[in-house]
């Protein structure tokens, strides 16, 4: 222990790397780092850069497809804690989005107004606020995501789903009632509107610069709790829950937390959502959006942030990509009431896309990715 | 007495159909291990093939007769429509997590039911049969024919059932596989067919199940909502249970109708429309006091 343990030059040389030796890691520390790589540091780095320059370069149009995304992705990041990392199948992550999209609206609404509104419009306030009700959700489901395992769990949170779905039906005084609706939570900080176009940026690049700082906050958020403690329990429950209770592990502990974190992630994604929207009504929280968010999960990558992040990308991008279709493919109707519209043809593909990616990628696009770095890596020879 | 006990009758009726959805549920997952997505799809096929088949037959044959031919045509189309898909997309599944796979048949279900409602189109189609909403005085009490009509199909597709799990080489077969996989393949079984054919039973009884709920008011885009509430039923008793299945098929049927007869008077405050939403209530109650359903085996965990 003496040879090991003694001043600062000792430490940085056992923690320091090799150059030349990228793989060798010579702590834990050095392992568990954030961005463990330099060349994951540059990637991380290059693509926020782009990102950011994006805002100047689009057209408003795609800023807010985009700005959509990036609070898609937030939830998908949610939907990632409790099922990639935690492995919990969770059907109900609608519900927990439609807590904070209400909570959220409530807060901000206009108190004259037909529905609740207590007309506090700083999204220091209330985005926390949805993300916590949502978060205190999941608590209160988790006695019974305690005690299940597996499938039981999935078909429960279905039935979340439902109950949810029907309660923000009749809970009218707050929603809006079904059919109608109500606004959602108004964006502002420190005085600046993202809803009207200012003097510098439009409301769109307003939007999309405050979601993508919030998804990459909400990222890290991720990445540091997949490396805590806590995040450790997590995949120790997921990959073998009664190893992990010898290990000393409190697995209903473990799990409420897990469910709480992603209700939270949850709550906020739908209070962000909604704000750019701007309008919602109960029948948006089915189970066509819990859908969407297990598809952005597994074709992203289940267990990943950047693979969560990917998925929710390319799944809210896909409706973009398939209306300009018709114009290619005359048999594809544009038209709602006929029958092979591009609506169908949507929500065809995702249903292809979630099978094809598990029955062939099971790492999703996350693992395509892993296996273009390890063609090039070893090129020109194959391994 | 007389208004509660014709709440019961039509809970058992609608009930009937929930048990046969739940069936197919049950024979999946007793075989392999897996909750089924897909049967939502399954049923929304069955009940658009009887109700293209249905007229097709009906200059022929009387009317009462032509449901049941369209009714058998459409099961064993759907059959087939299951065995393909567990050819195609579950069997290469074969050892993976199940919740994986159960994704999988999600996936499928968005796929089948999208292409189906192409064949619905933005109506309601409709099923050619003598009942619809016609009632019959029994005993006293007055009970629209349908659910007479459906409490008897569940009954001889149970007796069917029992007949075929019980004194059939298949079907005992199927015991094997669901008890020991692994034993019942040193033993010869082909665990292989026995996945297939529960995929085809239970695409066939969600067939039965799609054209006996459409009796009254046709084949719409939306009826596939009704194969969920099969999943509250097997969870009451019981995920690999087919006892269990019929049981909570009926007695999810019964609390739905209970409740949407008498709520509205004793607990308004719950909301319009709180039957719908009713067994999935239910279930969660249920699953506080017994995790694993009435008649489900507890988990067992080893080290």
């Amino acid at each position: 222990m003496t040879t090991l343990s003694t001043g600062p030059a000792r430490t940085r040389r056992r923690g320091g790397r090799l150059s030349g030796r990228p793989q060798l890691y010579r702590s834990y520390a050095q392992e568990l780092a954030l961005f463990n790589t330099r060349p994951k540091r540059i990637w991380v780095g290059l693509i926020v850069l782009v990102a950011l320059g994006l805002s100047q370069m689009l057209t408003d149009n795609h800023l807010n497809t985009l700005a959509l995304a990036y609070a898609f992705a937030i939830g998908a990041l949610g939907l990632n804690i409790i099922t990639g990392l935690a492995g919990q199948v969770s059907l109900g992550h609608a519900f927990f989005l439609g807590v904070g999209a209400y909570t959220a609206a409530a807060i901000s609404g206009d108190p004259d107004g037909r529905t609740i509104g207590f007309g506090i419009t700083n999204i220091l306030v209330w985005l926390p606020a949805a993300g916590l009700v949502a978060g205190l959700a999941g608590v209160l489901v988790a006695p019974l995501a305690t005690r299940l395992r597996g499938l039981y769990l999935a078909i429960v949170t279905l039935g979340l789903v439902f109950i949810g779905e029907h309660l923000f039906r009749e809970w009218s005084d707050l929603t809006g009632g079904a059919g109608v609706g109500r606004e959602a939570a108004v964006p502002e900080l420190f005085g600046i509107e993202f809803a009207r176009d200012g003097d510098y940026l439009t409301s769109d690049q307003k939007f999309y610069l405050l979601m993508l700082v919030l998804m990459l906050v909400f990222a890290l958020g991720a990445r540091n709790l997949a490396r805590s403690r806590t995040g450790r329990s997590f995949a120790a429950v997921r990959d073998r829950d009664m190893a992990a209770e010898m290990m000393a592990i409190n697995l209903p502990r473990a799990k409420t937390v897990a469910f709480a974190i992603s209700s939270f992630y949850a709550g906020c994604s739908g209070a962000l959502i909604y704000s750019i929207i701007g309008f919602f009504e109960p029948s948006s929280f089915g189970l066509l959006l819990s859908v969407q968010f297990i598809a952005m999960v597994l074709i992203g990558g289940a267990g990943t942030v950047s693979g969560a992040i990917m998925g929710a990308l390319f799944i809210t991008l896909l409706p973009t990509l398939t209306r300009e279709l018709p114009a290619y493919l005359p048999f594809i109707s544009g038209q709602v009431t006929d029958t092979p519209n591009v609506f169908q043809l949507e929500q065809v593909l995702y249903g292809l896309l979630i099978v094809g990616f598990l029955l062939f990628e099971p790492r999703g696009l996350f693992g395509i990715w892993i296996r273009i770095r390890n063609y090039w890596k070893g090129w020109p020879f194959s391994y | 007495m007389t208004q509660f006990l014709e709440v019961v009758l039509r809970g058992l009726g609608s009930g009937s159909i929930y048990a046969l959805l739940a069936l197919g549920f049950v024979i999946i997952y007793k075989s392999t291990g897996v909750i089924s997505f897909a049967q939502p799809a399954m049923m929304l096929t069955g009940a658009t093939i009887t109700s293209y088949v249905g007229p097709a037959l009906g200059v022929m044959l009387f009317t009462g007769f032509s449901f049941f031919v369209s009714m058998a045509v459409a099961a064993l189309l759907t059959a087939a429509l299951a065995l393909v898909i567990e050819r195609g997309a579950i069997r290469p599944m074969v050892g993976r997590p199940a919740f994986v796979v159960a994704i999988i048949t999600i996936g499928i279900d968005i796929v089948v039911r999208v292409v189906t409602s192409g064949f619905i189109g933005l109506g309601a189609r409709n099923i050619p049969n003598p009942w619809g909403l016609e009632r019959v005085e029994l005993a006293g009490l007055r009970v629209q024919e349908r659910h007479l009509v459906s409490l008897a199909t569940l009954a001889i597709v149970v007796a069917v059932l029992f007949w075929f799990y019980r004194y059939t080489r298949h079907g005992l077969a199927m015991r094997a596989a669901a008890f020991d996989q692994e034993a019942a393949l040193t033993q010869g079984v082909s665990v292989g067919s026995v996945f297939a054919l529960s995929w085809a039973m239970a695409g066939a009884l969600a067939a039965v199940a799609g054209s006996l709920l459409a009796i009254s008011a046709g084949v719409d885009r939306q009826i596939w909502i009704v194969a969920l509430v099969a999943l509250p039923a097997i969870i009451l008793g019981g995920l690999d249970s087919l006892e269990g299945a019929v049981v909570g098929g009926l007695a999810v049927g019964v609390v739905e109708s209970l409740v949407g007869t008498y709520q509205r008077d004793y607990a308004p405050w719950l909301g319009d429309n709180f039957a719908v939403v009713s067994p999935y209530v239910l279930m969660l109650l249920v699953l506080l006091a017994k995790p694993y359903g009435i008649f489900g085996t507890p988990e067992v965990r080893r080290v």
